[in-house]
């Protein structure tokens, strides 16, 4: 990129091969901070429709974060919500809340944002007959139930009865039941204010969105290239430090890594495992790899019988112990997973709820007590377990291996575990909701706000959205709800820690390891970090 | 002639039911297309029998296959699950592609048959054998293999060409990708005419036209080459329609966003409009380049008549 025409770069090419001078970008520059100057970055193609309340991955997550800001938003390095565009968020009861916009916030087109801005992109979210995938996250907000009837019903109302709009800056929100920590889900993409515009030209508005954030969007061509531009006008204080960001479309992120290295691409967030021994050579210390809001796990199928009796929670605990997650993270993952000690994330801190060591011994590879647990279990369920996976993406195949010979290793016998590899991630998410499983499966949870409630209720609660194990405990729901219903944070906190003592003690799943996010950048790159979902700050880096 | 071409093209009607009947089965079989539609998160159940009715994945199989159908001859080819047509992905798809293929096919016309004939004439000697050696070494390693050595060798450590290609995609960038892509066809394209020109040279007809004097030169393009070429036609001609359609090691090696790449995120995304559409459309080019294949033999060899 950078200006080389395809002549230049003809002309480049015979001139090295002449003289066998490098013929960089030819970006010039120098000097450091130029405000102006535009980099490249990495991206891949978004799955759904970019709108806020319908992307669910990180992919568009990304451009989200670059052209919109919420009500709240999570520190880049803390990951603590604060607020941005909310003067304040008052309650009293942690169900009715009052929420103040800030004055002066204007969307890129010019548009204010006002109350109005905010209630109309909840009620289009919520509604089904827009088919947003995050509708869920306006479940809590009264009258869900009739905008979205999960029952299969007709909806029969187009707006949330819970939200009500005060003045221009002033509107509430009812919620169906107590919701302590509820402000600071807000910083999620998925509540984010919507102009007009929106509204009035849908189709124009998803080929071009238009939001508050520090970048507005330059040109879109769907499937290669989205330029973002910073946005002169832009009212907050975490305004651009470079003059925007060129995504570009990479099918293989081993590519975007060896464009990276041959100097045509600033910015790599995911660095490609098979390259993690080249990296510090290659990048030497511009290269990135910090703990993410993501943690792996093995759930169980409790519809299944044999892993819902008494006594197979020893059987669980014994399949946790005879796994080996020092070796395997640091052999196949080149330490870029950290073994998990809890069913939280790091990035949480301790007083978000990140307890290390909770797990105890039921985390620590000691093969003999495995073994023997299992056997006071009644043993595998016919024998043997099979762990299912989907082989298209990620590394699945190398670590459920690992994981298999290590349980193998520690039960002295070659057949008790074997992978069971499941072709798309469509179809192994198909079976996992017709429950179909038969043993343990892989699970991964990245989270949507740096919460614990986030880590636990919606992976554990009965019937929560994605306890695709249907695992389901009085104790631990009892525990949920009273730290939902709890004003003060820290005692929210302390609950939701007693609920996870209750997930531990029955080993409702299998920690593995927390993940890290990766990238690694170009020399004329500085300030580059990694938020805790594992997305760049774009717009603090800084371009040379 | 015309009646045979009106022949071939009635019996493409079969096979291209045939073949679209088949990949929408094989799509179907592999699961519930929406369930990853929502990442690891199950979607709630409201929001995904709505987005199967909207993508008409509520019906039976036969039935879908028949609205897809009937949506087909109107030149609707549906819609991908981010929303954009399938007919809008083709046309930013396939123009890159083509001028993959393109490349690759000339590569294969120009230096495959000018090496075939250059060993075929000259068989046993050093350049015959340095080039069947040549040709083996090209045949056995995998077009991953050559991608990513040329990819590292000429991107990375010598900069001559950019790694990746553009999202225009240009000719100049597709070069290397092309010539890639062309790796394998091109060693087998040298064999065949050089197995076949060697063996024609001995032929009554080269004799007599040496023996009626005329310059070497026109004894090898008219006559030699001209009846030596069949094979490789035949070969070329097949090879178009696996061009397209096996590029996607080739495309995703070098960022090309073309049908290899389109074809390649419908199915991990399980996109039944994406996958059933760009197969069909490739469907029709392999058809159509078998005929005019066909056709061309005719050309070549007079003999060869059709009624």
């Amino acid at each position: 990129m950078r200006g080389a025409t395809h002549a230049q770069w003809i002309v480049c090419a015979v001139a090295a091969a002449l003289t066998a001078t490098a013929c960089g970008g030819g970006d010039g520059g120098g000097g450091s901070g130029d405000a102006g100057a535009v980099l490249s970055a990495s991206w891949g193609d978004p799955q759904n429709p970019l709108e806020p309340a319908n992307t669910n991955e990180v992919q568009g997550g990304k451009v989200l974060d670059m052209i919109f800001r919420g009500l709240k938003r999570y520190h880049p390095e803390t990951g603590e919500a604060q607020d941005m565009l909310a003067e304040s968020i008052e309650t009293t009861d942690s169900q009715n809340f009052t929420v103040k916009v800030k004055d002066g916030w204007t969307f890129s087109n010019g548009e204010k944002v006002t109350a109005k801005s905010f209630v109309d992109a909840w009620n289009y979210g919520a509604s089904l007959r827009n088919n947003q995938r995050n509708a869920y996250f306006f479940g809590y907000i009264e009258g869900y139930d009739r905008t979205h009837p999960e029952d299969g019903g007709e909806q029969s109302a187009d707006t949330l009865s819970g939200l009500e709009v005060v003045d221009e800056l002033t509107f509430t929100v009812k919620l169906s039941q107590k919701f302590s920590t509820f402000p600071d889900t807000l910083g999620y993409a998925a509540f984010a204010p919507l102009p007009q515009a929106f509204f009035d030209d849908h189709e124009a508005w998803v080929a071009k969105p238009v939001g508050n954030g520090p970048y507005a969007v330059d040109t879109y061509t769907k499937g290669s290239q989205m330029s973002l531009r910073t946005w002169e006008d832009y009212p907050g204080d975490d305004a651009a430090q470079n003059g925007g960001v060129d995504l570009k479309v990479y099918t293989d992120n081993n590519t975007a890594y060896t464009d990276l290295i041959a100097g045509n691409l600033d910015l790599v967030d995911d660095v490609p495992a098979s390259q993690l021994k080249n990296v510090e050579s290659d990048l030497g210390d511009r290269y990135l790899n910090t703990p993410a809001g993501i943690i792996q796990t093995l759930a169980f199928p409790y519809y299944d019988e044999n892993w819902n009796r008494s006594g197979s929670e020893k059987v669980r605990k014994g399949l946790s112990m005879a796994i080996d997650r020092d070796q395997i993270t640091e052999t196949i993952f080149a330490r870029t997973r950290t073994p998990a000690t809890d069913w939280t994330s790091p990035v949480l801190g301790e007083d978000g709820g990140f307890q290390e060591g909770l797990c105890g011994e039921g985390c620590e590879y000691r093969p003999d007590e495995a073994k023997q647990l299992i056997e006071e279990g009644g043993g595998l369920p016919g024998g043997r377990v099979t762990i299912t996976y989907n082989a298209d993406t990620g590394s699945h195949k190398d670590w459920v291996d690992a994981v298999c010979n290590s349980v193998n290793n520690a039960l002295d016998n070659e057949r008790a575990c074997t992978g069971n590899p499941v072709g798309t991630f469509a179809d192994f998410r198909s079976q996992i909701t017709q429950q179909k499983m038969s043993g343990p499966f892989r699970a991964g949870w990245q989270m949507d706000y740096p919460l614990i409630q986030n880590f636990l209720q919606p992976l554990y609660y009965t019937n929560a959205s994605s306890n695709d194990g249907k695992w389901s405990n009085n104790d631990f729901d009892e525990f949920v709800d009273q730290a939902n219903q709890e004003t003060d944070t820290a005692k929210a906190v302390g609950l939701f820690q007693q609920a996870e003592e209750v997930v531990r003690d029955n080993m409702a799943a299998i920690p593995l390891w927390y993940q890290n996010g990766s990238a690694g950048w170009s020399e004329r790159l500085s300030d580059v970090k990694l938020n805790p979902f594992s997305v760049p700050v774009y717009e603090q880096i800084k371009v040379s | 002639m015309g009646r045979y071409v009106v022949r071939r093209l009635l019996q493409m009607i079969p096979v291209f039911i045939g073949a679209t009947l088949l990949i929408f089965l094989m799509v179907n079989v592999m699961g519930d297309p929406i369930a990853g539609l929502c990442g690891e998160r199950r979607c709630d159940p409201a929001t995904a029998a709505q987005l199967e009715r909207e993508f008409g994945l509520d019906k039976p199989v036969w039935q879908q296959y028949l609205t897809y159908m009937g949506n087909l001859f109107t030149g609707d080819f549906g819609t991908a699950f981010n929303g954009q047509e399938v007919t809008e992905l083709m046309a930013t798809a396939f123009p890159v592609t083509i001028r993959l293929t393109l490349i690759a096919i000339l590569f294969e016309i120009v230096v495959g048959i000018a090496l075939g004939v250059v060993t075929g004439l000259r068989r046993g000697r050093p350049v015959d054998t340095g080039v069947l050696l040549l040709t083996l070494v090209v045949i056995s390693v995998p077009t991953f293999v050559t991608g990513l050595l040329l990819q590292l060798l000429l991107g990375v450590k010598w900069g001559w060409i950019r790694p990746s290609v553009s999202s225009e995609a240009p000719f100049d960038e597709l070069i290397l990708p092309g010539l890639v892509l062309a790796s394998v066809s091109l060693a087998y394209v040298t064999r065949l005419t050089r197995t076949s020109i060697a063996e024609n040279r001995r032929s009554d007809y080269v004799r007599t036209a040496i023996a009626k004097g005329l310059p070497r030169s026109r004894v090898i393009t008219r006559h030699l080459l001209r009846n030596s070429l069949i094979p490789v036609v035949t070969f070329i001609g097949a090879d178009i329609g696996f061009l397209m359609g096996g590029a996607i090691v080739t495309e995703r090696i070098f960022n090309i966003h073309g049908v290899g790449y389109q074809i390649y995120q419908g199915i991990l995304r399980q996109n039944t409009q994406t996958v059933v559409g760009f197969v069909t459309v490739l469907v029709l080019v392999f058809l159509v380049a078998n005929l005019v294949v066909d056709l061309l033999y005719a050309v070549l060899d007079p003999r060869i008549r059709y009624a």
